[in-house]
């Protein structure tokens, strides 16, 4: 499987701050993946890398098999929409097309305002002074209409309502589905992703905590509950991802491709959502560990 | 990428074009009217032999408008420069869209060549236009008043290098400091800054000034007798009258090149601090300032002064810097270079700054 996305120990500084320091990831072609991490964890710093806004400090980052903002060509390869969405305050809608029409050679001008016919806006309106969803879907429509290879977004949705959001989500949908485009998008509501993505990747604190698809992510996956017992006496194949303990009773999550036999346990199924917050709150507990334990190492 | 810079500028530009069209139609109405004066009352002033009052009636002519004109001549090259320049990238940064901008298909450094590109030449376009008209406007004005390096900045084509001086520094400060309106503040003091170290120091010696060396004369050459600040009394060195010119510096020298000094002239004319109050307790005092004549002079002064003049300009000469009329368009050239060539280092500046440090 092709890398969209290629990361290898990228690292972005700013000052004396580490935005992001040796991240590794692969993101594979073909899917809607979801980019899900806590605030801080790097991941507006990661896309910013990935679209050639920002330049690595040190590590390497691939695109497409190319040096992202490489050329006029591999920057129309790749689509993004920014965080909040910026757009000209003072330029029409239809001027913000015929911006996009000028400035990317493979501007689909009917795709473009065919989505903006379909999405309701006036073409005549001022984009400063459009919704926040209607601004978010006049940048999506900028981002698809220069047909794209890959479809970075950045938190398209956190500042949307409930409605808006899913009409955002709705319309990339259609898109992956016409034009099969790649996309990742950042997001920290795991809400967005179960329905939108198919590939999970959950960055803390500049580490991949999980990557892989949705489907296999949660089938190997499960909530075990049982009387209480020393997590240290499972088998070797179970990997404990979360545990909690009542004086009687102990509830894990583990990981794992094999079946489980032991019949004290009762198995649950996991959430999305279960699965996303565990892996956060398993980096966040040992990620000073591990840290200190690195040092004692030098 | 021209067309998209052309489409955002558009608006910018239709305001400066009309009121272009504005200053042009009032110089349409009142400049006719300045040449017909001319003509019947100036050109002709030498047959009646009543000059000074036909040009000084002449010179008051549309005053207001004289003083506007030549107010705005000064300021709008700078002005344009920096509400176009200090925008340009800044407000990208400051409201996010540079997000936008960066990641369509056309490198940064290219978005940035053209917007530099098309929005330099029209700010130099509506300078150099709008200075045309001034000097157009000026002319039978300026012919009146041989001072044609007073107004050596706001005539002919020095303008079109001050407004892209203007628009390239409010660009570099809109890159280096990310806001609109600080870059803007921060371009204005850069710009009079530069504008008032050029004028002093830079301008006059662009092209080496003419040096003439002249004979003493009471009242040309010599002003008068005097002494500043509680100082000596000297003789003070005269403008001499160089109609069109440029005067740097004026100075009495002797052929070492020597300033004539206070105790010279009172050793050389002993007498003239008796006549006219020397040094010493009874010597006028002088408050503040160059004052070369302290009241009416006493009687037979002026013939202690004339025998003093002649007995320093035995061995003394004074000595006038200038520039003639004849370096002004080498001067408007050298100037116009000079602004462009800082302009377009500016410009590098701003692209390497745009490719390497704001990534």
């Amino acid at each position: 499987m092709t890398a969209v996305l290629e990361a290898s120990s990228l690292g972005k500084r700013y000052g004396r701050r580490w935005a992001l320091s040796d991240c590794t990831l692969s993101i594979p072609e073909g899917k809607v993946v979801g980019l899900v991490g806590p605030n801080g964890a790097g991941k507006t710093t990661l896309l910013h890398l990935g679209v050639g806004l920002l330049a690595p400090t040190s590590g390497s980052i691939e695109v497409l098999g190319g040096r992202p903002a490489d050329g006029p060509a591999q920057l129309g390869r790749v689509g993004f929409v920014a965080q909040d969405a910026p757009t000209y305050a003072g330029l029409t809608v239809d001027k913000h097309l015929r911006l996009g029409a000028y400035l990317n050679p493979s501007w689909d001008d009917q795709v473009a305002h065919h989505r903006i016919e379909e999405l309701g806006l006036d073409p005549s309106q001022r984009a400063g002074s459009l919704s926040g969803g209607q601004r978010a879907q006049l940048a999506l429509t900028m981002a698809i209409a220069k047909r794209p290879e890959l479809l970075l977004l950045d938190e398209p949705v956190a500042s949307l309502d409930p409605l808006a959001r899913r009409e955002f989500l709705q319309t990339l949908m259609e898109v992956v589905a016409e034009q099969g485009v790649s996309v990742v998008l950042s997001s920290h509501l795991v809400a967005d992703l179960e329905r939108t993505c198919d590939y999970l990747v959950v960055l803390v604190a500049s580490r991949v905590q999980l990557s892989g698809e949705i489907g296999g992510l949660l089938a190997s996956h499960h909530r075990l509950s049982g009387p209480r017992r020393d997590p240290g006496s499972l088998p070797a194949t179970q990997d404990v991802i979360e545990e909690s303990h009542t004086e009687r009773q102990t509830t894990l999550l583990v990981r794992t491709d094999d079946a489980i036999l032991d019949p004290t346990w009762t198995v649950k199924p996991v959430t999305l959502e279960d699965l996303v917050l565990a892996y956060m709150g398993r980096a966040r507990d040992t990620q000073p560990t591990r840290r200190s334990g690195l040092k004692v190492l030098r | 990428m021209i067309r998209s810079t052309w489409m955002q500028f558009r608006a910018q530009a239709v305001v400066a074009t009309s009121g272009l069209l504005i200053v042009a139609v009032v110089m349409a109405i009142t400049g006719p009217h300045l040449v017909h004066l001319y003509d019947a009352n100036v050109s002709t002033c030498a047959a009646h032999d009543d000059c000074s009052t036909a040009t000084s009636s002449f010179l008051q002519n549309d005053h207001a408008l004289q003083v506007g004109l030549n107010v705005l001549a000064v300021v709008l090259p700078g002005i344009i420069g920096i509400l176009w320049g200090a925008p340009l990238v800044a407000r990208e940064l400051e409201t996010g869209t540079y997000r936008l901008a960066w990641t369509q298909s056309v490198t940064r450094t290219r978005w940035l060549a053209v917007k530099l590109g098309v929005v330099g030449l029209a700010s130099m376009v509506v300078a150099g236009l709008f200075s045309l008209m001034v000097t157009w406007w000026f002319s039978p004005i300026d012919r009146v008043n041989m001072t044609v390096f007073a107004t050596f900045d706001q005539r002919n084509i020095v303008a079109v290098g001050y407004a892209a001086f203007a628009f390239a520094l409010g660009a570099a400060a809109g890159v280096f400091i990310r806001r609109t309106v600080p870059a803007i503040a921060a371009t204005l003091v850069a710009l009079v800054t530069t504008r008032l170290l050029d004028f002093f120091y830079v301008q006059p010696h662009l092209i080496t000034p003419v040096r003439h060396s002249y004979s003493l004369a009471l009242g040309t050459t010599i002003s008068g007798y005097g002494g500043s600040n509680g100082a000596q009394a000297s003789l003070f060195p005269g403008t001499p009258s160089l109609p069109n010119a440029w005067i740097l510096s004026t100075d009495i020298v002797d052929k070492a090149g020597h300033s004539l000094t206070a105790s010279v002239v009172n050793d050389l004319c002993p007498q003239l601090a008796t006549v006219l109050g020397g040094p010493g307790p009874g010597a006028p005092q002088i408050q503040g300032g160059h004052v070369a004549a302290i009241g009416p002079a006493p009687a037979g002064a002026n013939q202690v002064l004339q025998a003093c003049v002649s007995k320093v300009g035995a061995t003394y000469r004074e000595l006038v810097s200038y520039q003639p009329p004849g370096h002004f368009w080498p001067l408007q050239w050298a100037e116009l270079a000079l602004y462009l060539g800082v302009a377009l280092a500016l410009a590098g500046t701003c692209a390497w700054w745009v490719r390497h440090r704001l990534s």
